[in-house]
């Protein structure tokens, strides 16, 4: 099946139904069933003892840490937790899966039946159900690049915690399934469980995609996507699998139900393995490990120590700050995000607006065009709050602070200092600007007497050339009020 | 004559200085070079390592520090991981193999200050019940050459029966300590499931597997389970129960004993001379107070079929990992993934291993795991329910541990069924969880009769004690394989 989904006008009018799969990574010291360290990036079987091996006679034991995590996360999306869930075997060979089965969890997953409002770009909210969050080990990797006639193993990853997240069928364009996503990312990152790293890996996701005529009630039959790991490509992967599988039925075939394999670089999906070749799991109970039992002691703690939600966040921000909505959820769309600007407004109170754009706007812009999380900003928030103040106080104009920040960026260093040395330093003082007005006054006796025979609009005229001739550092408004007090006397 | 003495003589001895760590080490090691090529009890001897640790040991001992069983031999099931030394579980796909880490159950016997003679023989992966599904090849049974020696811990068996080793470690998942112990004439117990630690030991089915120690008698079992039993943070189904002292404690007066005598263990199924030897141990019991009360069992039956679901289908899964991929055998020359899985496994494992993954895969597959895997746990329940039942009226229950003494080599390798029928006495106590004991109890054309006495959770004290003060009226416990008593 590699045909090309072309748009057609049809009669019927299609509607996708999307559930997400997440794979959340859980930000643990150690691993899921075992103490050994996880640090991404380390040289390949560094991380990995003989439980995350699969060595003869060892054994899981649980790492209390996630528990926690996944409990933090059913608390948030108001889900049920278990009080009693069990691990599970699921049964698989495949070389980078050490024991042969991933310990998960099947018939009794720790979270159920949670929900999660979702604020789409228009501004509508929809409530998509969460079926599921379950604790489960990752496994480790193949690497078939860089290796000729080999496959070589890399065992770090084996055993690292996942919280797989499960929604209900409720989205029901690509657009939905992005934008739940990153309420969801957004989430997990606030509630300090994930780090939220898609390039990494701790942020995954499988999308079960079905479409059917407009109203009727019955599923299509579904593929599940594997592999989209970017917000771009999840989007950009569903929407071509919508409109392959309207294709296929426009032309009168089946979809097959069969797992795919997203392909960013020819942006389509293609089939990995149908249903019928699927594996048979034989999930059981891992009689390793005892049933998970929660107290309710140990679900109250939690509930006590529960960080802010970015929902909560986002209200906070609107209300305290008096930011739009628009702007309080970009700030809250994640976490380091948030923190970054809090941070900010901390030592900079005056304007939280102002701070609000600086970091949506030229802040993004430069990390985004070198590609760096806001973490490793050159540019940290008391410089910028800094920034931020010389220009309430009127120290810097926004085109003057435009270029500091580009200095700061660039080479770092002291706010104040770098006013000091390169001259930036707005010129606020009446009686310097006036010297220069009446210098410019002078220097053009043509448009001061075409100005005062009428031409009024040759004020901005005058404006510039103060401004070129204070290299900019004078406030035009400034400027403006002196210049027509001077023009215009009484 | 060294290897006549029991575990507490041996440590009078070492303790006074009668005889040092590094002598009676010797003096084991001469006797396994010079009767195991008979009996092949063991797979691998540890020479050198066992002459260190008995130099250390009496270094130990030198400044009186030791412990009750520091600088005394022993041998391990080559189903515990040694660090260092290979530990094969008596496969070939795990010929290579060598841990780069101890059991905690080898561990707690080095830190106790004993010493490590040798790896002994076990059918492979401990699956089977005469010792005849070894890699290595099949154990002799000391007391007639041309029988088994029971399974899967024959070896371990066999060794302290021809007192190879004065004691030894095995693991039971269906009998695996106590039949082997039964029809060599040693005493065997199996634990309470979660008593000891699991973690190195490798497994076979996870939720029924249990350590436990092979000796010449209770005392000995008391002595060694000290060292063994207790709560292990590296294994989530080890418990943190207290362990009391097991030795000081062997004397408890048995006038409030009631011994529950299940009716289904005494049918046609047993052979009527071993029911015979029980009636006399039954007596001796009487002698010294207990009382004797007939119970029912009656789910007993079905503990083997649900043990051949459960067992299998959790076996499927743990030998999963032996692919060919991370160590032990590979497949010479594999034309690609699949190939090598088939050939490695198709290669390492042997038949009955082989037969028990196939029977456990198909057991958990979808569209049949409800009918065989959920219903065996049902049958799980109900087995053990009975057992509850049966301890609100007696204290303890007294069966056979064998249908029959040692049947022939190769008597029943054709026939599956037969053989899995000789644990039809031991697989209930695993499904239930329960410690139970093998003792010697008397003989039938010269060979050994074992008693099987069956006890609450965590409840070893009382099966040992029982076991002890009925070694004191009677000798069937010092009894000595002829072929093996210079």
């Amino acid at each position: 099946m590699n045909t090309t989904p072309q748009k057609t006008n049809s009669p019927i009018e299609w509607e996708a139904v999307i559930g997400l799969e997440v794979h959340v990574q859980l930000k643990t010291q150690s691993k899921l069933f075992s103490g050994a360290p996880i640090a991404y990036g380390a040289l390949p079987n560094t991380q990995a003892c003989a439980i995350d091996l699969g060595l003869p006679g060892v054994l899981p034991v649980l790492n209390e840490a996630c528990v926690a995590m996944a409990i933090r996360l059913g608390l948030s999306i108001e889900g049920h937790i278990a009080p009693y869930s069990i691990f599970a075997r699921k049964n698989y060979f495949y070389p980078d899966l050490p024991k042969g089965y991933q310990i998960s969890q099947y018939e009794h997953p720790v979270v159920s039946k949670g929900h999660l409002n979702v604020v789409f770009e228009d501004g509508s909210v929809k409530r998509i159900g969460i079926t599921r969050a379950h604790l489960e080990e990752d496994a480790g990797k193949s690497l078939h690049e860089d290796f000729s006639h080999i496959t070589a193993l890399d065992f770090n990853r084996a055993g690292t915690p996942l919280l797989e997240i499960v929604s209900e069928p409720d989205l029901r364009s690509a657009k939905e399934a992005v934008a739940y996503l990153k309420t969801l990312h957004a989430l997990v990152t606030h509630l300090g469980i994930c780090d939220g790293n898609m390039q990494e890996g701790s942020f995954r996701c499988d999308a079960n995609v079905s479409v059917r005529p407009k109203g009727q009630s019955q599923f299509g039959t579904r593929t599940e996507t594997k592999n989209v790991n970017s917000f771009r490509f999840v989007e950009k992967a569903i929407s071509y699998e919508i409109e392959r599988q309207i294709h296929v039925l426009e032309s009168g075939g089946a979809v097959i139900q069969e797992t795919r394999l997203y392909d960013a670089d020819k942006n389509e999906t293609r089939s990995m393995r149908s249903k019928e070749e699927a594996n048979d799991y034989r999930y059981f109970p891992d009689p390793d490990l005892l049933p998970l039992v929660i107290a309710p002691e140990l679900v109250e703690s939690v509930k006590k120590n529960m960080p802010e939600l970015p929902w909560e966040k986002q209200a906070r921000f609107q209300s305290a700050y008096g930011l739009s909505a628009y702007d309080a959820s970009v700030l809250t769309s994640q976490k380091p995000l948030s923190d970054y600007y809090e941070e900010t407004l901390q030592r900079a109170p005056e304007d939280p607006k102002l701070a609000a754009n600086w970091i949506m706007g030229d802040l993004s812009a430069f990390l985004n065009k070198e590609n760096i999380s806001i973490e490793k900003s050159p540019v940290t928030p008391p410089q910028l709050a800094l920034l931020l103040q010389r220009i309430t106080d009127g120290t810097l104009s926004g085109k003057l602070a435009k270029t500091l920040f580009e200095t700061l960026w660039e080479e770092g260093g002291d706010v104040d200092t770098l006013i000091e040395e390169k001259g930036l330093k707005q010129l606020t003082d009446d009686d310097a600007i006036l010297k220069i007005i009446e210098k410019v006054l002078e220097e053009s006796p043509q448009q001061l007497q075409e100005y005062r025979s009428g031409k009024e609009r040759l004020l901005g005229y005058f404006v510039g050339q103060v401004m070129q001739k204070t290299q900019g550092k004078a406030n035009p408004q400034q400027v403006n009020d002196l210049l027509k007090k001077m023009l215009h006397p009484h | 004559m060294l290897h006549t003495l029991s575990l507490s003589q041996l440590s009078h001895g070492l303790s006074q200085k009668e005889f040092s760590s590094v002598e009676l080490t010797r003096h084991y090691l001469e006797r396994i070079k010079r009767y195991d090529s008979s009996l092949n009890c063991y797979i691998t001897l540890c020479e050198e390592e066992a002459l260190a640790q008995a130099a250390a040991a009496d270094k130990i001992l030198a400044t009186g520090s030791g412990g009750p069983l520091t600088g005394i031999p022993m041998a391990h099931k080559d189903l515990f991981c040694t660090k260092g030394i290979k530990t094969s579980c008596g496969s070939k796909i795990l010929d290579n193999f060598i841990s780069p880490y101890n059991a905690t159950v080898v561990q707690r016997t080095l830190d106790a200050g004993m010493v490590l003679l040798g790896k002994t023989n076990l059918d492979e992966f401990a699956m089977g019940s005469s010792n005849e599904n070894s890699y290595y090849g099949p154990v002799k049974n000391p007391w007639d050459l041309t029988r088994v020696p029971g399974g899967s811990s024959g070896g371990s068996a066999a060794a302290v029966a021809a007192r190879l080793t004065p004691c030894a470690t095995g693991t039971d998942t269906g009998g695996s300590v106590r039949q082997p112990a039964a029809l060599c004439g040693i005493t065997g117990l199996k634990p309470s499931y979660g008593r000891i630690s699991r973690y190195g030991m490798v497994a076979y089915a996870s939720s029924l597997d249990q350590a436990g120690p092979m000796t010449v008698s209770a005392l000995d079992a008391a002595l060694l389970l000290q060292v063994l039993a207790g709560h292990d943070s590296k294994d989530s189904t080890s418990l943190s129960r207290p362990v009391p002292s097991y030795s000081e404690k062997l004397t408890k007066n048995l006038s409030d004993l009631t011994i529950g005598i299940p009716e289904e263990y005494f049918t046609q199924d047993l052979d009527p001379a071993v029911g015979k030897v029980l009636q006399e141990a039954m007596s001796a019991l009487e002698r010294l107070g207990a009382r004797m009360k007939s119970v029912r069992l009656p789910n007993t039956a079905l503990g083997i079929p649900a043990y051949y679901v459960i067992a299998p289908a959790e076996a499927s899964s743990n030998l999963s990992r032996y692919d060919g991929v991370r160590y032990g055998y590979r497949c010479n020359a594999p034309k690609n993934l699949l190939d090598l899985y088939k050939r490695t496994r198709g290669e390492g494992f042997g038949e009955e291993v082989k037969r028990r993954i196939l029977v456990g895969t198909y057991a958990l597959s979808s569209g049949y795991y409800d009918a065989y895997y959920i219903k065996a746990q049902k049958i799980r329940r109900l087995i053990r329910e009975d057992f509850m039942n049966a301890f609100k009226e007696v204290d303890i229950l007294l069966g056979p541990t064998s249908p029959t003494t040692a049947f022939k080599l190769g008597e029943k390798v054709e026939d599956p069924i037969s053989m899995y029928l000789s644990d039809i006495y031991t697989i209930n106590v695993n499904l239930a969880g329960l410690p139970a004991l093998s003792i010697p109890a008397g003989s039938i054309e010269g060979l050994p009769v074992g008693m099987q006495l069956i006890g609450r959770d965590f409840d070893e004290m009382t099966l040992l004690s029982v076991g002890y003060q009925y070694q004191q009226i009677t000798s069937w416990h010092q009894q000595q394989p002829t072929l093996f008593c210079e």
